[in-house]
């Protein structure tokens, strides 16, 4: 076991699954035997608004939140959100990015414009960087609300947890009928993650 | 081993009501305060619980629970201590018999609220002391503590959590529960009536109690001195102490889980024993004044932000201007520059986008509220102009419009919100001959924070069936001759009642009622699809502010399939008829 603290920041839209993508995350880590803590935004913010929900575990985790450059990875389900936090992510450090791109109504409206360079921006910014296309793998599976567990899949690479850990986390957190779906988006996100593809 | 279990702070608190004996839980849903009572009814078998029409409300129901014997919670945010201020200045001079804690939680950085006001203010006021749990297990030991100290001591206790107490989770080690105290009250006027005669002997019994507790907080295990190295002492109450060990490792620490009454022993012993000291608190320097005054010399709001939240990131600079080293704050990367803003926006098919865009045609002045539908100040709805607090949407638009306002007044308030305290501006618009427009924006349930009941709902927390009380009754009642219904969704029928309404001269009560999309968890209706030949790029339908309508290259429009709830506002909309539903391709 590390005694370092390992920090995994969740990035994206308010409703894209940040939240249990955190908690699988933190019951994994629990279920590893380390002390955990994480944190989340709830309320308002979720109403579409820009989110993030931060992991942090070890053998003993002061305070529930990453300080700048103190993540191992950076895990984004909307891609420019990604861009939004990557001063969390620590030298070195990985970022997953979904493909996707959500577009807020600030651009829909006329205030604002959405990079047509965002994947540019990305290379720039990231050295480590995983591009998935998140949502076309879950809806291949039949469950394209799944992206979330890809994207983890992706995440639990770079984490030093045995796969019997994120399995029963997952069947902790995700309702039995959409289990099977959900482990099949990690073990996607994983595959996608070992082979490098991106 | 006992067991251990992934909790948040707000969890954390219903496990130690359950542990601790409490049977009566009450309170009224406010981020981040509201999972609280969500988790109690985990535990409803053994705990009453209820979501009160508002904080006021639910704080005396808790205080009649604590007279007659039993332990009891009140849950609520920060600004609803505001509303149930009134109970709890008195209660803090009769006094609790079963222990009573009210759990307020605060919201440094305004994450979800209209204010940042520091709730250690309050307990000071009300001389009552106040727990400040720094992670989830404290919060489970802290709540059983304060019905202990209640007990003890004749007290309310303020179990203050913050946004990053309560929606942060860590481990907690679970107990069992103990036996609830035998319920019976005594009668004793002296004892629970504060008239002049009696209430005077009380107050003299509140300022006694101050000495004693300071004495219990001195000694608390809630209170510690960590000694490590002596050249900086810091002293850091709440959620501060954990940002605190991350940045200065080395330094002693003084923590404070049992702030007020001020452990003056302990924080002279601290002071004596370094040679530097630092307060780190968020919000008010509150403790840092009261060291000052004990003539101790300390560093506090000179290094440490009073606005916002602290951070990892805020301790850094601290440490570095403590330290007396530049700070360079990280810079983003410039490709993160020109990100454009994601504000929350209402939902997709949110019924409250209806009336926004009706009252878009009006040149009104809208007084609005707090819930989802302050969300409609935001472009390109634009369509909020003014907001208060709970209940402020109505009686507002009256001010304005006494004082002599020339364009017509239209108050908003959601249906949770009407209950909790529009009831009482209403009466005074009918009373007083006033004549806004009040638009009650009634989505079946307490959105904002996730969907709670209230008395409009027909069911209660614990999730029995109930009356379903109605909103046009009370609107009736309260002497509101006209009254409509519209269904949001049907904006010829909404822009047809709120003409008719602004061009009378009386006051008007409209009931606007769709449920929640989000929290039916189905569609409005069919999904839409842009028939591209068809548009002729008038962008009247990104006007609506549906985040499922997103615009092209091109300026034609195109719905998202995920996201898209078929609410078929933007058809009704679309002067080309653009949108049709994709069930008929």
């Amino acid at each position: 076991m590390t005694t370092e603290i390992i920090s995994v920041v969740f990035a994206g839209v308010g409703g894209q699954g940040i939240l249990l993508a955190s908690e699988v995350t933190a019951r994994a880590a629990m279920a590893a035997g380390y002390d955990v803590k994480t944190n989340e935004v709830h309320g308002m913010a979720q109403r579409g608004g820009s989110v993030i929900a931060q992991v942090r575990f070890g053998t003993a985790v002061p305070g529930p939140l990453v300080p700048p450059g103190g993540a191992r990875v950076l895990a984004s389900l909307e891609r420019i959100e990604a861009l939004r936090y990557a001063e969390y992510l620590a030298p070195g450090g990985l970022a997953v990015v979904s493909t996707q791109a959500v577009i807020p109504v600030t651009v829909s409206s006329g205030q604002a414009v959405y990079p047509a360079d965002a994947e540019a921006r990305l290379r720039r910014v990231f050295p480590r960087l995983l591009l998935v296309d998140a949502v076309a793998e879950a809806t291949k599976l039949g469950q394209a609300r799944a992206a979330n567990l890809v994207i983890l899949g992706a995440v639990a690479g770079e984490l030093p947890l045995p796969a019997e850990a994120w399995t029963e986390a997952i069947r902790a957190c995700v309702k039995p009928q959409h289990l099977e779906a959900n482990l099949k988006a990690f073990a996607v996100g994983r595959a996608l993650a070992a082979g490098g593809r991106g | 081993m006992s067991e251990r279990q992934l909790l948040s702070g707000n969890e954390a608190i219903a496990r130690g009501a359950f542990e601790a004996g409490v049977t009566v839980a009450c309170g009224y849903p406010g981020t981040p305060s509201t999972e609280i009572l969500e988790a109690v009814v985990r535990f409803k078998d053994q705990i009453y619980c209820e979501w009160s029409p508002n904080e006021k409300v639910a704080f005396e129901v808790a205080v009649g629970a604590s007279l007659a014997g039993a332990r009891s919670i009140v849950t609520m945010k920060h600004v609803g201590l505001n509303v149930a201020a009134d109970p709890l200045m008195t209660f803090s001079y009769i006094g609790a018999v079963g222990g009573f804690v009210a759990c307020v939680a605060d919201d440094p950085g305004m994450h979800s609220s209209q204010n940042e006001q520091d709730t250690r203010h309050f307990a000071r006021f009300a001389k009552i002391p106040i727990l400040e749990p720094a992670d989830s297990q404290e919060a489970k030991d802290f709540l059983r503590l304060g019905l202990e100290i209640s007990e003890a001591h004749r007290t309310p206790v303020i179990l203050r959590t913050t946004t990053r107490v309560s929606h942060s989770r860590g481990l907690v080690t679970l107990g069992e529960r103990q036996a609830p105290r035998v319920v019976g009250f005594e009668r004793n006027p002296s004892r629970y009536v504060p008239i002049p005669v009696w209430g005077r002997k009380m107050r003299v019994r509140v300022e006694e109690r101050i000495g004693e507790m300071a004495a219990a907080a001195a000694v608390s295990p809630a209170n510690r001195i960590e000694w490590r190295d002596r050249a900086l002492g810091i002293v850091a109450p709440g959620i501060a102490y954990a940002y605190v060990r991350e940045a200065f490792p080395e330094a002693s620490v003084l923590k404070l889980g049992w702030s007020w009454p001020f452990p003056d022993a302990l924080i002279r012993e601290v002071a004596a024993g370094v040679k530097r000291l630092l307060v780190v608190e968020e919000l008010e320097p509150i403790l840092e004044e009261h060291i000052r005054a004990l003539g101790i010399a300390c560093d506090g709001k000179n290094l440490v932000p009073t606005i916002g939240e602290l951070s990892p990131a805020r301790l850094l600079e601290i440490r570095a201007k403590v330290d007396g080293v530049p700070w360079t704050a990280p810079v983003p990367p410039a490709e993160a520059a020109d990100l454009p803003a994601r504000p929350p926006v209402l939902c997709p098919g949110c019924p409250h986008r209806g009336i926004f865009h009706a009252l878009g045609k009006h040149d009104v002045i809208v007084t609005g509220d707090i819930g989802c539908y302050s969300l409609g100040v935001f472009a390109p709805l634009n369509r909020v102009d003014t907001i208060l607090c709970m209940g402020g949407g109505i009686t507002v638009a009256h001010g304005m419009e006494k004082a002599g306002e020339k364009r017509r007044l239209v108050g908003m308030v959601g249906d949770s919100t009407f209950f909790h305290s529009g009831i009482t501006g209403l009466l005074d618009i009918v009373y007083n001959c006033g004549a806004s427009v009040i638009i009650v924006v009634d989505n079946r349930t307490t959105a904002m924070t996730g969907h709670q009941d209230h008395p409009g709902t027909g069911r209660t927390l614990m999730g029995e069936p109930t009356v379903s009380v109605s909103i046009e009754e009370i609107g009736r009642a309260c002497g509101v001759r006209n009254v409509a219904t519209v269904y949001p969704y049907d904006l010829k029928q909404v822009n047809e009642v709120l003409k008719t309404a602004l061009a009378s001269q009386e006051p008007w009560l409209i009931v606007s009622r769709a449920p929640c999309p989000l929290h039916e968890k189905k569609p409005v209706g069919e999904p839409r699809q842009v028939r591209t030949e068809a548009c002729r790029k008038c962008k009247l339908c990104f006007k609506l502010g549906c985040p499922a309508i997103e615009a092209g290259a091109d300026g034609i429009p195109s719905v998202n399939r995920l996201l898209c709830a078929g609410c078929a506002m933007c058809a009704q909309v679309c002067p080309a008829h653009a949108f049709e539903p994709i069930a008929k391709t």
